[in-house]
C-alpha cells in the first residue's frame, strides 16, 4: 500500500486514480499509523512553498516524513512536493525545506518565456539506470506546472528538461530511495505512469 | 521544448456526451468516461469538457460525471460552461478538473477572474472568448467583438483588449474561439489568433473552423500554443495521432509517443 501524504494542500485524488489505475493500492492519510504501516510515501502538493511547510511543520509530518525516509521507506515527492525534498525555498522569503536533498528553490529564469512553466515538456536522461526511469527515452513528454524549480547539483538529477534554462525534472536524494518529480507523472499519461508504477516497485532499504 | 497540444472539445448534457454516435468502439457513445478514456489512449495532450446543461440539475449532473470520467483520464482535463462563480471554479476542481474556463460570467463581472485565479492559482483558470469580426480595423486587421450567451450577444467589448485584461486579471489561458470559423471547416480565424497572441503572454488555445491537418499548423505558425477542435475529432474525421505525426514532420514540437 503506497499513503498519500494529506496535509491539505493539492488534489490528491487523481494520484489515488492513477494508482488505481495501475491496480496499486493506495490511501490518501495523515495518520501516523497508515504511513508507517505504507511500503512507501507519496508527498503531492499545490501551492506555495511556506504554506506547506508550515502544514507539515505543524502537523508533526515533518518529523514522520524525515524518521520514515530516513529509515529506508521509499518516497515520491511530486510538483512542490518535489520542491519540498530540498534545503530551502526562496518562494515568499528563506524557508527552511525537508533538507532531503542539498539545494535552493527559486524562481524559474526565463525572460523571454510564459511563466509559469505549464504543458507537455520533454525529458533528457542523465541517469538512465535509475529504477524510475526504466522503458523511458530521451524526449519522452511529461506534464510540468510551475514557476519555481530547484538548484542542485547534477549527481542527484535523474532526468531534466529545458525551458529557458535546465531544469531539474526528476531527482533522487542520494542512496536513499527518495525521488522528486517536478512534472505530474499523474497526468503525463505513459511515461509518467510508467514512473509511477516503477516507484510503486521500490521497496524499504536498510538503513544508510 | 514546450510542445504544442491538441485538445479535443466534449459537449455535454445532463452528465451525456452529446453528438457521440460516430464512435464504433465505444460502448456507451454518450458515457463521459468511455470518451474520456478513448482520447486519453488516442494521444491527446488534454482534455475539453464542456457543459451545455440550462438546468441546476443538469450541473450537478455534470459534476459527477467529471468526478467518474477524471478516473480514467491521466493528461490535464479542462471545464467550462455555465461557471458563475468561485463557489462552481471550487466544485469542479474537487471534481478532478484540472482547470476551469469561465467565460460569460467574467464578461458580465471581471473581477471574478482575479477572484478565482487568487484563490487557486492562475494556471488553473481559463478565460474562454467567443470571438466574431464586426469590422476592420485602420490597419486593414480585422476587429473583433466578444460574444455572449452562446453567441446571441454582442457586449460591444473588442476581443483583443478583452483577452489582455484578462490577463491582467490573473487568467492563465484564453480559449480563444471564432464564432465565423466556428463549424466551417475552412481553418482556424489566424487574423484573430494572431492579434491575441500578440497582445498576450499567456497561452492561446485556438478553437473554431479546423478542417485540414494543415490549419493546426497554420494557426501554431501564428502563435497559438494549442489547437481545439470537437465533431473533427469526434466523427472521426482525423485520428489525432496522425495530425501529431504530420505536425512533427513539419518541424512542429509535439508528443506523439503516447
Amino acid at each position: 500500500m503506497i499513503a498519500i501524504i494529506d496535509y491539505g494542500m493539492g488534489n490528491l485524488h487523481s494520484v489515488l486514480n492513477a494508482l488505481r489505475h495501475l491496480g496499486i493500492e493506495g490511501q490518501i492519510s495523515s495518520d501516523l499509523e497508515v504511513l508507517a504501516r505504507a511500503d512507501s510515501l507519496i508527498l503531492p502538493g499545490v501551492g506555495a512553498f511556506p504554506d506547506a511547510m508550515n502544514q507539515l511543520n505543524r502537523t508533526g509530518l515533518t518529523k514522520v516524513i524525515l524518521d520514515l525516509t530516513k529509515a529506508g521507506k521509499p518516497m515520491l515527492g511530486i510538483c512542490l512536493g518535489m520542491q519540498l525534498l530540498f534545503s530551502e525555498s526562496l518562494e515568499f522569503g528563506r524557508t527552511p525545506g525537508l533538507n532531503l536533498i542539498p539545494g535552493t528553490v527559486r524562481p524559474i529564469e526565463a525572460p523571454d518565456l510564459k511563466i509559469p512553466h505549464i504543458g507537455w515538456n520533454s525529458l533528457t536522461l542523465l541517469q538512465k539506470d535509475d529504477p524510475l526511469v526504466q522503458g523511458l527515452e530521451d524526449g519522452d513528454y511529461v506534464y510540468f506546472v510551475h514557476s519555481f524549480r530547484a538548484d542542485t547539483a547534477l549527481d542527484y538529477v535523474v532526468a531534466q528538461t529545458v525551458y529557458g534554462e535546465e531544469i531539474p525534472a526528476l531527482v533522487k536524494a542520494g542512496n536513499l530511495p527518495v525521488w522528486g518529480a517536478q512534472f505530474h507523472p499523474e497526468k503525463s499519461h505513459t511515461a509518467g505512469l510508467k514512473i509511477l508504477a516503477q516507484f510503486a516497485a521500490q521497496r524499504k532499504v536498510d538503513a544508510v | 521544448m514546450l510542445a504544442k497540444r491538441i485538445i479535443p472539445c466534449l459537449d455535454v448534457k445532463d452528465g451525456r456526451v452529446v453528438k457521440g454516435v460516430n464512435f464504433v468502439d465505444l460502448k456507451d457513445a454518450g458515457d463521459i468516461v468511455d470518451n474520456a478514456k478513448y482520447y486519453n489512449d488516442q494521444g491527446a495532450d488534454e482534455v475539453c469538457f464542456l457543459d451545455i446543461t440550462a438546468t441546476h440539475e443538469g450541473r450537478k449532473t455534470f459534476a459527477r460525471e467529471v468526478e467518474r470520467a477524471a478516473t480514467e483520464l491521466f493528461v490535464p482535463l479542462t471545464v467550462g460552461g455555465g461557471i458563475g462563480s468561485v463557489e462552481d471554479v471550487r466544485t469542479m476542481l474537487l471534481a478532478g478538473a484540472d482547470k476551469v474556463s469561465i467565460n460569460s460570467a467574467a464578461v458580465a463581472r471581471p473581477g471574478l477572474i482575479s477572484e478565482a485565479s487568487e484563490k487557486f492559482g492562475s494556471q488553473c483558470i481559463v478565460l474562454a472568448i467567443d470571438a466574431k469580426r464586426v469590422g476592420t480595423k485602420p490597419d486593414g486587421k480585422g476587429l473583433f467583438h466578444v460574444f455572449v450567451h452562446g453567441g446571441r450577444i454582442d457586449t460591444g467589448i473588442d476581443a483583443v483588449k478583452w483577452a489582455k485584461e484578462a490577463q491582467e486579471r490573473g487568467a492563465g489561458e484564453i480559449l480563444l474561439t471564432s464564432m465565423d470559423a466556428d463549424g466551417t471547416k475552412e481553418g482556424f480565424d489566424l487574423d484573430l489568433t494572431a492579434q491575441v497572441c500578440a497582445i498576450c503572454s499567456i497561452p492561446v488555445i485556438a478553437s473554431g473552423g479546423a478542417g485540414k491537418m494543415e490549419d493546426f499548423y497554420n494557426v501554431f505558425s501564428v502563435g497559438a500554443d494549442a489547437g481545439l477542435a470537437a465533431s473533427l475529432f469526434h466523427y472521426r474525421q482525423m485520428e489525432i495521432l496522425q495530425l501529431k505525426q504530420y505536425l512533427q514532420s513539419k518541424g512542429v514540437p509535439i508528443r506523439c509517443r503516447n
